[in-house]
């Protein structure tokens, strides 16, 4: 065994169309490092299209996308099976590899999202458990590079609140790029903000917010998080 | 139960009306015998229509078992690979263009008057939806599962990703295709025994006919119509067990 790979996502040259116009077109990113990196940009502008090919599910259509790693992606959509239980969603992934799921581990880690005796099938669960499921999921895969498409858009503020501090604890030491639409839910939870705009995107902002990102909710009033969060909307309101 | 309350109140009233219709009109038993006299000559012939409906629910069920096994596999095969499902697609849709009914003779002439072609029979029929609907579900498993099971699954793990998603995934289509051709397994026996046969509820039918006992044709077509309609329920409540997931709307 060698030293851990230092999770690493890198696009350069990154081109890729989606129904016949370029969404990308010479893209360059980087990410390296644990951290969480918030992708904003208006609805359209290719954020999922950009993760889907980080994932390796779309192949670019010129340059490269390439992360050192591992990857785990959870999806806007929950992508739960609905006709599995808590633990044998969270460790399908297992069973995808041809390996044994390890039922103890996943247990543990439903216990560590707050749901230590979930029964039923993901049918009978509120949007807020489905997640904390689907977050179970991707720590089971424990992955350095952790993909985010809008995990938690659908949730209420409330619950949103919740899963948002759990997450960044759960999420802790891994190479996390988070797309949003949110520039709230961006200052929450990220060590770097980047936005994308035009057509075809390029990156309009990249900043690093003022102070640990996690308490930017309960921070709000700070005048440097209010400067950032207006800049974020003039970046995504010139993208539009 | 409410749905067995209603279903068994349409059927008295058919009953109702058939009696009142028998006693209106005054047709003779040989062209419209009443309720009654149906139920007298299934009563007095009664050992006979037991061993004949025997013969006919075996070769539903037969008929059926081969039916969907076939056309599972033929699903399976046209899903785990490209060029099979080129091959099996046009097959699938010739196997239907010919009508079975031409078809029937001939298996009867390849097979002989026993089980066997009537089990080919039913078991053509039955195949069709169970493969076209099982082809069709596991062609259509959401992008959002297969996606994330592809991230978690890596490369070259197709057989997996068919097994745990778009195989489970695809069960609520089977079992509509299952319960498409319980529906149809009765009138495919009776295909078969018509075609050639001695015994089954078809061919007592055939019998019965031409011995002009047409209260013993209508009490044999009666009890024809419990067995399609309890062979249905038992597939359908079958195929319930299929898919616990799915919830229901009324």
């Amino acid at each position: 065994m060698g030293a851990p790979v230092a999770p690493r996502i890198r696009l350069h040259g990154f081109g890729i169309a989606y129904g016949g116009a370029p969404l990308f077109d010479g893209l360059d990113f980087e990410a390296a490092g644990a951290g969480v990196t918030a992708l904003l940009g208006a609805s359209g502008v290719g954020k999922s299209t950009l993760l889907r090919a980080i994932a390796g599910l779309a192949p670019p259509g010129a340059g490269t996308a390439a992360t050192e790693g591992g990857v785990s992606l959870m999806a806007q959509d929950d992508a739960l099976l609905p006709w599995a239980g808590a633990i044998d969603n969270v460790a399908i992934g297992a069973r995808l590899r041809g390996a044994r799921p390890d039922r103890a581990r996943a247990a543990a880690l439903l216990a560590s999202v707050g749901l230590p005796q979930l029964a039923g099938l993901p049918g009978a669960w509120s949007g807020g458990m489905k997640k904390r499921v689907a977050l179970a999921r991707l720590l089971y895969e424990d992955r350095p590079v952790a993909l985010l498409d809008e995990p938690f858009a659908a949730l209420d503020a409330l619950t949103r609140g919740t899963i948002h501090a759990l997450a960044a604890r759960l999420l802790e030491g891994r190479l996390a790029l988070l797309v949003t639409h949110d520039p709230l839910e961006a200052l929450a939870l990220a060590d770097r903000i980047v936005v994308l705009g035009g057509s075809p995107a390029r990156i309009a902002l990249d900043e690093t917010p003022p102070q640990r990102p996690y308490a930017a909710l309960r921070d709000a009033l700070d005048p440097g998080l209010r400067r950032l969060h207006a800049r974020i909307l003039l970046a995504l309101g010139t993208s539009s | 139960m409410k749905a067995a309350l209603s279903a068994l109140g349409v059927l008295v009233a058919l009953v109702a009306i058939w009696q009142v219709v028998s006693l209106a009109t005054g047709l003779p038993a040989y062209i419209l015998p009443s309720p009654a006299q149906t139920l007298a000559a299934g009563c007095a012939q009664r050992t006979i229509l037991a061993s004949n409906a025997l013969t006919t629910l075996g070769e539903m069920v037969l008929g059926f078992a081969t039916g969907a096994l076939l056309g599972v596999l033929c699903a399976l095969a046209m899903a785990a690979a490209a060029p099979l499902r080129r091959l099996l697609r046009p097959a699938l849709i010739a196997s239907q263009a010919i009508p079975v009914f031409a078809l029937a003779p001939l298996f009867v002439v390849w097979m002989g008057y026993g089980l066997a072609p009537k089990i080919a029979i039913a078991a053509l029929v039955i195949f069709f939806p169970v493969a076209i609907a099982f082809a069709d579900g596991l062609r259509r498993t959401p992008p959002a599962l297969l996606e994330a099971a592809r991230v978690m699954a890596g490369p070259g793990a197709r057989w997996r990703v068919l097994l745990h998603i778009a195989l489970p995934a695809a069960l609520p289509a089977l079992a509509t295709g299952l319960r498409l051709g319980a529906g149809v397994a009765a009138i495919a026996a009776v295909i078969g025994e018509w075609a050639g046969s001695s015994s089954g509820l078809g061919y007592l039918m055939l019998w019965a006919n031409s011995r002009s006992q047409v209260p013993l044709m209508f009490a044999t077509l009666i009890v024809l119509f419990v067995l399609a309609i309890a062979f249905s329920a038992l597939v359908d409540h079958l195929s319930r067990r299929l898919t616990p997931w799915l919830k229901e709307t009324d």
